[in-house]
């Protein structure tokens, strides 16, 4: 009467939607332009929506680390716009070797990422009111600490990210060139090691990673801390991008970076999703404002568009975790 | 030795001889003014399912606690092999080779079945990648979830497909089987068919007695007594925070078991021949 009756029940499996989604949206909204303007599908365009796409990119891997793990962090723009404040204030209010300066960079995002991680683990509080009294908190010390004045560019030395390489006689800069690195690193990290798949295991079931013996508190922390060097390493490109370090900056990317993971197929649940998908989510942003540009329409359409994408996306990942 | 005084059980026979692979001798536990475990005895023998029974709030869960680490006992023993042992972390147990499973699905829904069987004991590549990256093995994951779950004659055709593509009974399966491939002790399966059907709950069963035919001693905390009777050795019997007998599923009926359960049957009064040994 123990026998194992039938084999498995085997459920009919569609294909993935919310991983092979955004890479349609992505090709279709690229045709779409392309029939709009015979500017549009050219190197040059894409060189230009990576570089403008750089900065907002890095935020985003970072965002979806944290999101793969159940979290979320509204205060990744300000810990950036902080990071580029430090760094533009110390190379050329202070004139300290801009290595350093970056080094002082790094080390802020580092800490303003270890001190949410740490509310996070140590005082069990939720992410999301974590990150948002951070987002407030950082705001303050950037005005504070900027006297609500900006800091302009030095002239050289901060400028090697908007250096340019030729690829097929088309310039992209070494910006791109880093965001779309660290997009590939990231992935081979979350898919090939240990703790990457821990990071997965995390957002998919925390108390059986609790039970299998893993420090899920050092691995949280972990991730909000490198979040945070991640945002010095999107100042650096902001730097580059605005000319200077703005006490304006920072504002509006906790939202768009979360656009970005959600329209590439991340789960807002945790433990699903795929960190290339949100450089599609970035790319398939970039297209539209360009295009919308390319076609001499308001940036409202670009508005328009990115909330019926976000609300698809995430349709999507419910009804394929209904199925399941 | 205070635990003797416990024991309903009579003199050693030729059985008890072997070598107990876990024992505890008066295990004391308080909370304030509440006791959780009152000088309870435990004792486990090679290759055997020993099943926990107990009314709720017996304390049978603080028992379980105290055995896989989760809890540190105020007092008593536990000696594994005949070698004291003290667990301060569930990291502990697991390091001397005790696995458990718990009534909760602890298992991660969206990953393969290989990566949750080696979830936190990932198989590393060989050299520096492997080392200081930690980057995994995947092949060689696969290859040995396959061979271990083909040992323990569980029917799924890949471990590559992700948990939640499974049933019930078979995601608590991929989570016994687990436990069952990294035990070199004792497996501990705490209420592992309260969640499921009849059937998945016999596929369980049928695991579980597969996991003890490999030589691995099992304790079976349980609600169901047809479960208990049916794939048990011995079953413990908890109340009142200690050991009130050791019976003999074999010999006694259901009814007189949960008459010794609720207490409306002392051990001194069962017959000897319905008693463990």
């Amino acid at each position: 009467m123990t026998q194992p009756t039938t084999p498995p029940a085997r459920r009919f499996q569609l294909p993935n939607l919310s991983t092979l989604g955004p890479l349609i949206a992505l090709l279709l909204a690229c045709l779409f332009f392309a029939t709009q303007s015979d500017r549009f599908l050219t190197l040059g365009t894409f060189s230009l929506i990576l570089q403008q796409a750089s900065f907002i990119g890095v935020i985003a891997i970072a965002q979806t680390l944290i999101i793969l793990t159940a979290g979320i962090d509204l205060s990744c723009g300000m810990i950036m716009a902080l990071a580029s404040m430090v760094i533009g204030k110390l190379a050329v209010e202070q004139g300290v070797p801009i290595p350093l300066a970056i080094l002082a960079g790094f080390a802020v995002g580092a800490f303003a990422g270890w001190l949410n991680g740490l509310l996070i683990t140590k005082w069990k509080l939720p992410p999301f009111i974590v990150t948002l009294g951070m987002y407030s908190i950082v705001f303050a010390a950037v005005k504070i600490y900027s006297k609500a004045t900006s800091v302009p560019m030095p002239a050289d030395g901060l400028t090697f990210l908007a250096q340019r390489f030729t690829v097929f006689g088309t310039p992209f800069t070494y910006g791109s060139l880093l965001m779309v690195a660290l997009f590939v690193l990231t992935w081979l990290y979350l898919n090939f090691t240990a703790p990457g798949r821990h990071i997965y295991a995390l957002g998919n079931n925390p108390e059986a990673v609790r039970l299998s013996g893993i420090p899920q508190n050092r691995l949280l922390l972990s991730v909000y801390t490198f979040a945070g060097v991640l945002y010095g390493v999107a100042a650096l490109l902001l730097l580059e991008r605005i000319g200077g370090a703005s006490p304006e900056a920072g504002t509006t990317e906790n939202l768009e970076s979360i656009t970005a993971v959600v329209i590439g197929g991340t789960s807002l649940f945790g433990g699903r999703g795929n960190v290339m998908g949100t450089l599609i989510g970035v790319l398939i942003v970039g297209v539209f404002r360009s295009g919308l540009t390319f076609m001499g329409l308001d940036s409202v359409y670009q508005n328009l568009i990115t909330g019926i994408l976000i609300i698809l996306a995430v349709a999507a990942d419910q009804f394929s975790r209904r199925k399941a | 030795m205070t635990a003797a005084a416990h024991l309903p059980v009579t003199p050693p026979g030729p059985q008890t001889a072997r070598p107990l692979v876990m024992e505890a001798r008066n295990l004391v536990k308080r909370y304030g003014h509440v006791t959780a475990i009152g000088g309870a005895d435990f004792e486990l023998r090679p290759g055997e399912i020993m099943a926990v029974i107990g009314d709720n709030g017996a304390g049978k869960s603080s028992l379980i606690k105290a055995l896989s680490g989760a809890l540190i006992p105020d007092e008593g023993e536990i000696l594994l092999d005949g070698r004291p042992v003290h667990f301060r972390t569930p990291s502990d147990a697991r390091r001397e080779g005790i696995e458990t499973v718990y009534q909760a699905l602890a298992v991660a829904p969206a990953m393969t079945i290989a990566e949750n069987l080696f979830l936190g004991r990932e198989l590393y590549v060989g050299g520096p990648l492997g080392r200081l990256l930690k980057v995994i093995d995947r092949r060689r994951m696969l290859t040995e979830a396959t061979q271990h779950m083909q040992g323990l004659q569980f029917a799924i055709k890949s471990m590559n497909q992700p948990v939640e593509t499974l049933s019930g009974g078979q995601r608590q399966g991929v989570a016994v089987a687990r436990a069952a491939a990294f035990a070199r002790h004792v497996v501990i399966m705490d209420e592992p068919t309260a969640a499921l059907g009849v059937r998945e709950g016999n596929m369980v069963l049928d695991l579980i007695r597969k996991v003890r035919d490999k030589g691995l001693p099992v304790i079976l905390i349980s609600h169901n007594m047809p479960h208990v009777f049916e794939i048990a050795d011995r079953i413990h019997v908890h109340r009142m925070g200690r050991r009130a007998a050791l019976l003999n599923p074999k010999k006694i009926s259901m009814a007189d078991t949960v008459s010794v359960m609720t207490g409306a049957l002392a051990a001194a009064d069962l017959s000897a021949d319905v008693l463990a040994h």
